[in-house]
């Protein structure tokens, strides 16, 4: 009888931990946003720098440009693309208003490579990383729980059949 | 005993019974997707070298990949080997039959399989060999239709020479790993009642009759506990008198728990595994241009260094860490197994982390890349064509806002599934419930550890 009175429950304190965890966090940065000119030049396969880390808010503006072939920039989650061909650069500006790890990627063909030309904006704080390490440890303590309570129940009543007398 | 808490899907659904028992089924469903891989090895040798253009790269490593690891081994395990077409001319060839079941001897030299290579290390070395030039063959539509090719022919020249079906069983290397993850999927074929197989004399699961072959497999039905070895050929389907066969759905990951069949060999699938995913997930989906340069074989001496690198990883480091972490749960739970069996023995709990991880990385790139497809659906050889007017699909990148989201969520589905694996295993080297808690711990601290490897390199 215990033991289905208490799995429910247990499993849904974890559920209710894991939700604390993903809604508890505090969107957004403590800091100020500020203009933030960064240069990324693009060559086969590989954006330099590679990582860029910004802050939520902060006035980005990327000068672009390419030093082999023709390549693009696409920036996931912001949906904006923009072709560069060498010696001729582009500007790309934009307000770094959603927090996360996005990447930008090559949006011409450029080689064998090119699907995997890759690079990461970071805008921080970074909380849908923060949620997701949340979500990984409090999803695992409440299996755990939920383990070191079942495996007693589960011994107990194990015990319990076994001390009983034969028939 | 053996089949509670399942569903025979023959017995609910009679035309489920009917297609599987038709000698035309499995042929049919070969001669379709053998059509396709032959038009993926043409378009990869005669097509154009740009990958995302080609038929050769994007139906095989993006299309097909992705329905095979998100869709088909999760949730029907081998179901790809019933209808895979890399064995078919072999096997088409040793029958001398295509659909018919032709009486007679098989036609092969009859040669015995090394028993030193009845497991699957041979799987295991193939795979880390395909994968250490994965950069390449994922790139290169000509490489890409050496390697099918190369698959192809090993096929054949394995039937010519050995009974059955040696290549899948013991040689492909995508054959290792659906094995592994099969036994995590909620289907599984069974007999109905093992007593039957015991009582019956002349095993036609294993002779094969007027109805059917004996098992290509070389798997006896009767007493499979396991997805592993089971590739879903229906041949003992056909050929049972008894009707004794089942296709069950079941809670997934049962054969997990199945301990008197777990190997080394197959411990060591899963860190190669997982040690891959983490790796294609750093070297593909990573910023480092470097890294790239390296895996892409820039020059020899750095891609030496990386061929290294991936090696230890895959074959010491991984497996060591995951050694020191069952050497902790053995002292703490005072477990008294020797090391090696309790390492190869919670290995298996890594199994469910280990196809999540590749499912997470899998989103990570096709969701991305899956419209190339329409366009060398139109245009599978980049001659020009455009046959049904998709050629001029441009590229657009799908569900990057909703990726990480999937990629967590797979991933901690991954995770809880291999803490409770974990558990369940050490219930089974452990008397006492808080031994085996204890034991679950460090197991767990690990399997926690590689998740949060995978969230930096997708979040972080």
């Amino acid at each position: 009888m215990t033991r289905h009175v208490t799995r429910p429950r247990l499993i849904a304190a974890s559920f209710g931990l894991l939700a604390l965890v993903i809604f508890a966090v505090p969107p957004g940065s403590a800091t100020p946003p500020v203009e933030r000119r960064v240069e990324i030049d693009a060559t086969q396969f590989e954006f330099a720098p590679g990582r860029i880390v910004v802050n939520r808010g902060d006035h980005v503006t990327i000068h672009l440009t390419a030093s082999d072939v023709v390549h693009g920039f696409y920036l996931d989650g912001y949906g904006f693309e923009q072709r560069v061909e060498p010696g001729v650069a582009q500007e790309l500006a934009f307000v770094a208003d959603r927090a996360g790890k996005f990447r930008y990627r090559c949006a011409v063909p450029c080689g064998p490579l090119h699907p995997f030309m890759i690079g990461e904006l970071v805008v921080n704080a970074n909380t849908p990383y923060w949620r997701a390490i949340g979500v990984v440890f409090s999803a695992a303590a409440g299996m755990l729980i939920f383990l070191w309570q079942a495996g007693k129940t589960e011994s107990l009543e194990e015990n319990t059949h076994e001390t009983q007398p034969r028939f | 005993m053996l089949n509670q808490g399942r569903i025979d899907l023959l017995e609910r659904m009679p035309p489920l019974k009917r297609v599987l028992k038709a000698r035309a089924f499995q042929p049919a469903m070969m001669l379709l997707t053998l059509a396709v891989f032959t038009l993926a090895i043409l378009a990869g040798l005669a097509g154009t070298p740009a990958g995302n253009r080609n038929f050769g790269i994007v139906f095989v490593w993006i299309v097909w990949w992705a329905l095979l690891i998100a869709v088909l081994v999760p949730f029907f395990g081998r179901l790809w080997c019933t209808v895979c077409p890399i064995p078919a001319p072999g096997e088409w060839l040793q029958r001398r039959a295509i659909v018919q079941r032709r009486p007679g001897r098989l036609w092969t030299r009859g040669l015995r399989w090394p028993r030193r290579l009845k497991n699957i290390w041979l799987q295991n070395l193939g795979f880390l060999g395909v994968a250490l030039f994965s950069t390449i063959i994922l790139t290169r539509p000509n490489v890409s239709a050496w390697v099918l090719l190369s698959f192809l022919l090993a096929g054949v020249v394995l039937s010519a020479l050995y009974r059955n079906r040696v290549f899948c069983r013991y040689v492909c290397p995508v054959g290792g790993f659906i094995g592994l993850y099969s036994m995590l999927a909620p289907v599984e074929l069974r007999v109905a009642d093992p007593d039957v197989c015991v009582a019956h004399k002349t095993k036609d699961c294993l002779t094969g009759n007027e109805f059917g072959y004996g098992c290509p497999w070389m798997t006896y039905p009767g007493s499979l506990q396991r997805n592993a070895a089971c590739g879903l050929c229906f041949e003992c389907l056909k050929t049972c008198p008894k009707n004794n066969i089942v296709l069950n759905l079941r809670a997934p990951g049962g054969d997990l728990l199945v301990a008197d069949e777990r190997r080394l060999d197959e411990a060591y699938k899963a860190f190669i595994m997982l040690g891959c995913a983490l790796l294609y997930s750093a070297v593909l989906l990573g910023p480092w241009g470097w890294l790239k340069a390296w895996a892409n074989m820039h020059t020899l001496p750095h891609w030496g260094l990386y061929a290294l690198g991936f090696v230890v990883l895959n074959l010491a480091i991984l497996p060591g860490t995951f050694g020191a972490a069952v050497w902790l749960a053995r002292r703490i739970a005072r477990q008294p197994q020797p090391l090696r069996r309790l390492i190869v023995d919670y290995a298996y709990a890594l199994i469910p982390l280990g196809l999540a991880a590749w499912i997470a990385f899998t989103f990570g790139f096709v969701l991305v890349n899956g419209s190339y497809a329409l366009a060398a659906l139109s245009d599978p050889f980049g001659w020009g064509w455009d046959l049904f007017g998709t050629a001029s699909t441009p590229w657009t990148p799908l569900g990057e806002s909703v990726l990480p989201f999937l990629q967590v969520g797979v991933l901690t589905a991954g995770l809880l599934f291999a803490l409770h694996t974990t558990y369940k295993i050490a219930r089974q080297n452990s008397a006492q419930h808080r031994a085996a808690f204890l034991a679950t711990l460090p197991i767990s601290g690990f399997a926690v550890l590689i998740t949060l490897g995978f969230l930096r390199l997708y979040l972080g």
